[in-house]
């Protein structure tokens, strides 16, 4: 009953979305004195629709974590032995549960602007949740024709095939709804920049209200990408934590144009150019997003990440990409040659910085573009089968990604408008100084020969410092008392301290990467009981097998006593598990932390006469790799909470204008 | 400067990173890119030992060895067998009967040597390569694909 309830609510749902993408519509059409009613009418529309999704949602939560076998998809993704976390988390851990929760963040994100939207325009906003519900639309219609999570069983089984093992996992049960909150979050900008070509309404406010959405996707984004890659590194066993696959380059690529049309909405904002330009990013943004679905969802491409794949659903995916591309990118192409461009700037001035910012970001987005489709397409044409592994992309996108890192920190001190290089300069010396002696103290310390990770290091110390100093410089300190200088950088706009976290982060990231390229130490060895091994100065003393049983599944687990220069750490223990109806182990590893590295053990095959496979890695510095990237969702997330820069300076702008 | 001045500037710096994008891809389609063979054609086919080659097919029944760290089996597509040598991660789903793919060189004496060994990852997902030369020549078993584990 209750199943058939969330039915109904889902295509009530959809129902409603097309009735506000209707109404949202007609102010292209309708006199000005109507677009309040229309407006208003649209509004409550999104809000009903998102809580009857969200209903029909929370049914399907319920019935997975009641462990409902007369739905189809619970019988083949849950038990009823299964933790209840898990059990939860099974509800997107399938093909339709996961279509219904994109559709279901669509909806909600809709609801959010719909209701805290009340400032805007009344006929953009109409035309914005129009094109919300048109995608909303797209999405549900092809739940409920193709994927429809709520269907029943004739023959209701007693027990559920359980969720596969890889799954079971805390970090994955929350990196699907992170990564896709990213990327349904870009359909946001999508949505405002297609309101912005039909009304014409492409201006300074526009690029204010686009920019913390693109902030709240980037962020989120960020994070998804980044659980996800601690994922690989612990549950796959063997301490990789990027394969450059087709699916986390799925990921990578929306986020880079996020990450540009970041940029760009500032210099939008606050000096009126780009305008063109922001809007072209924020439909490609998303109809990336839609790519990267369609190539995961689909599993047209091999990957180590293919959960859940159907290629004939994926062909529908494919269309809705089509559709909304397509009348995207022709729309613009009709109306972008009537966007005013305003603010006038040098090559070298902070606009020219942010511009070579998203170039470089987009070349790099051109290159993962083209390393991940390319097999399609050879294949689609009837070439041979190939596939393009790690060493193309290393090779195109590093020598693209550093040049841009080491301008970071400079771009950061160039004045609005028109700005001298030099001068910038002169003022980062102090910073470059400290930046290379850390360097040299790094690599005292450590006794490491390897100039291109000397380099590497150099180039994360110099994005710390560049992001640290560059809030000192705000606030002052140096030309002014330090005193009076400290008060200036508590009183300094929260979004100045989001930035500093964010660009700190990329060369937190930069530091993990660099270590772990070049200092990584590995060993294998076959071990019994009773057995040594060493690695990086830690010694591993295989200690005893012992079998155990969890909920849902048993494992054999080995136990190793971790000691360092004879001072003993505890023990470390890794298992293989093999759980409930599937017939395949997994890997459980041991981490032991050491600061910010990790000492890495996982059973490689489990041999004969008790002999086990070990393989064991010290990875320095590895944790950066994700620290990192949580400060720049930090960072994204500081700069929503500050409400003080969103106001447009409108009458210096125009200042501005008349004196270019 | 000029609003035309402005955009040409752009124009060109922007072309000039294309430029050197498309170069930086010519150079690492190179080494960055490995065919997809399967047995048969690797054993027919004249291939150059320096090249990178992707290789798919069934592990063979009754052939996996262990010895010490390197694992030697054979792979096939039923119609051709190739011997394979592989030092490194096993994956958990790696076994008998079931499709792998591979990447590595071809040795002179005709042993492909893995360095990268990719089994199927979910229980029911074969990499879609091996699908595809499976179904080519007709040994794709669809039910066993869909439930039966």
């Amino acid at each position: 009953m209750l199943a058939e309830f969330g039915q109904f609510a889902l295509i009530l749902s959809f129902a409603i979305a097309v009735f506000q993408m209707v109404i949202g519509l007609l102010p292209l059409r309708a006199n000005a004195d109507k677009y309040n009613m229309l407006n208003a009418i649209t509004s409550r529309a999104a809000v009903l629709q998102a809580v009857l999704l969200a209903l029909s949602f929370a049914i399907l939560l319920l019935l997975f974590a009641s462990s409902d076998f007369s739905l189809k998809i619970i019988v083949e993704h849950s038990h009823s032995q299964k933790p209840l976390f898990y059990k939860i988390a099974a509800t997107w851990g399938n093909h339709e549960g996961s279509i219904l929760l994109f559709s279901l963040i669509i909806s909600l994100l809709g609801a959010c602007l719909s209701l805290f939207g009340g400032r805007l325009d009344a006929k953009f906003l109409s035309v914005t949740l129009a094109i919300q519900a048109m995608l909303a639309v797209a999405i549900l219609g092809f739940v409920i024709f193709t994927s429809n999570p709520f269907e029943r069983l004739v023959i209701v089984p007693i027990e559920g095939n359980n969720l596969n093992p890889l799954l079971q996992d805390w970090a994955l049960a929350v990196h699907p709804p992170m990564l896709y909150l990213g990327y349904v979050g870009l359909s946001i900008p999508f949505s405002f920049a297609i309101a912005a070509l039909l009304t014409e309404k492409v201006d300074e406010e526009w690029a204010k209200w686009v920019r913390p959405w693109t902030l709240f996707a980037w962020a989120c984004l960020t994070g998804g990408i980044a659980l996800g890659s601690y994922w690989a590194y612990y549950e796959l066993g063997w301490g990789g934590f990027w394969f450059w696959d087709p699916v986390e380059n799925a990921s990578l690529m929306p986020w880079l144009a996020a990450t540009a049309l970041l940029h760009s909405a500032i210099v939008m904002e606050k000096r009126g150019a780009l305008g063109s330009w922001t809007i072209l990013l924020a439909i490609i943004a998303f109809g990336l997003s839609l790519l990267g679905t369609f190539l995961v969802r689909s599993g047209i491409l091999t990957s180590v990440h293919a959960f859940a794949v159907d290629p004939a659903r994926g062909v529908v995916i494919l269309a809705i990409l089509f559709y909304f591309m397509a009348g995207g990118l022709g729309l613009y192409a009709f109306k972008s040659g009537n966007i005013r461009q305003r603010g006038v700037f040098a090559p070298i001035s902070r606009e020219g910085a942010l511009l070579l910012n998203n170039l470089i970001l987009s070349v790099m987005l051109v290159t993962v573009f083209v390393g991940t489709l390319y097999p399609l397409f050879i294949d689609a044409i009837g070439g041979n089968k190939l596939s393009v592994g790690a060493p193309f992309f290393n090779q195109t996108f590093i020598p693209l990604a550093v040049p841009l890192l080491i301008l970071l920190p400079i771009g950061n001190m160039l004045p609005w408008k028109k700005a001298d290089f030099l001068s910038a300069m002169k003022r980062l010396i102090g910073v470059f100084l400290l930046a290379f002696a850390t360097m040299l103290a790094f690599l005292y310390f450590t006794g490491h020969r390897d100039i291109l990770a000397w380099a590497a290091v150099l180039l994360g110390v110099w994005l710390v410092y560049g992001a640290i100093w560059e809030i000192l410089y705000s606030a002052r300190f140096g030309q002014i008392g330090w005193d009076l200088a400290l008060r200036r950088l508590f009183n300094l706009r929260r979004a100045k301290f989001a930035v500093m976290l964010a660009h700190m982060g990329i060369g937190v990231l930069v530091l993990g990467l660099a270590a772990m390229s070049a200092w990584r130490v590995q060993n294998i060895q076959e071990m019994t009981v009773g057995d040594k091994m060493e690695i990086a100065g830690f010694e591993l003393e295989f200690d005893n097998v012992q079998n155990q049983t969890g909920s849902n599944y048993s494992e054999i687990v080995g136990n190793f006593n971790l000691s360092r220069d004879g001072v003993d750490l505890g023990n470390i223990a890794t298992a293989k598990r093999r759980y409930l109806k599937r017939s395949s182990p997994t890997t459980e590893v041991g981490l032991y932390n050491h600061y910010f590295g990790q000492v890495y053990v996982a059973f490689g095959a489990l041999g004969e006469n008790n002999k086990v496979q070990l393989r064991a890695y010290y990875n320095p510095l590895v944790l950066f790799i994700w620290l990192g990237p949580l400060l720049m969702m930090l960072g994204g997330f500081l700069s929503l909470t500050d409400r003080r820069g969103r106001k447009v300076n409108r009458a210096a702008l125009k200042q501005e204008v008349v004196n270019v | 400067m000029t609003r035309k001045q402005q955009r040409f500037t752009f124009i060109i710096v922007g072309l000039a990173l294309l430029g050197l994008a498309t170069g930086l891809i010519l150079v690492a389609m190179e080494d960055g890119i490995s065919f997809f063979k399967t047995p048969t054609e690797i054993l027919t086919e004249k291939t150059d030992s320096q090249k990178r080659l992707r290789i798919g097919g069934l592990v063979m029944d009754d052939t996996v060895k262990h010895e010490g760290l390197l694992l030697k089996f054979i792979i096939t597509d039923n119609q051709s067998e190739l011997n394979v040598e592989y030092e490194g991660v096993v994956p958990d789903l790696f076994k008998e009967g079931q499709g792998v793919v591979l990447e590595g060189y071809l040795s002179q004496d005709k042993i492909f040597l893995a360095d990268s060994l990719l089994a199927k990852h979910d229980e029911n997902y074969m990499p879609k390569e091996v699908a595809d030369s499976l179904k080519a020549q007709g040994h794709w078993q669809d039910a066993d694909q869909k439930v039966s584990e």
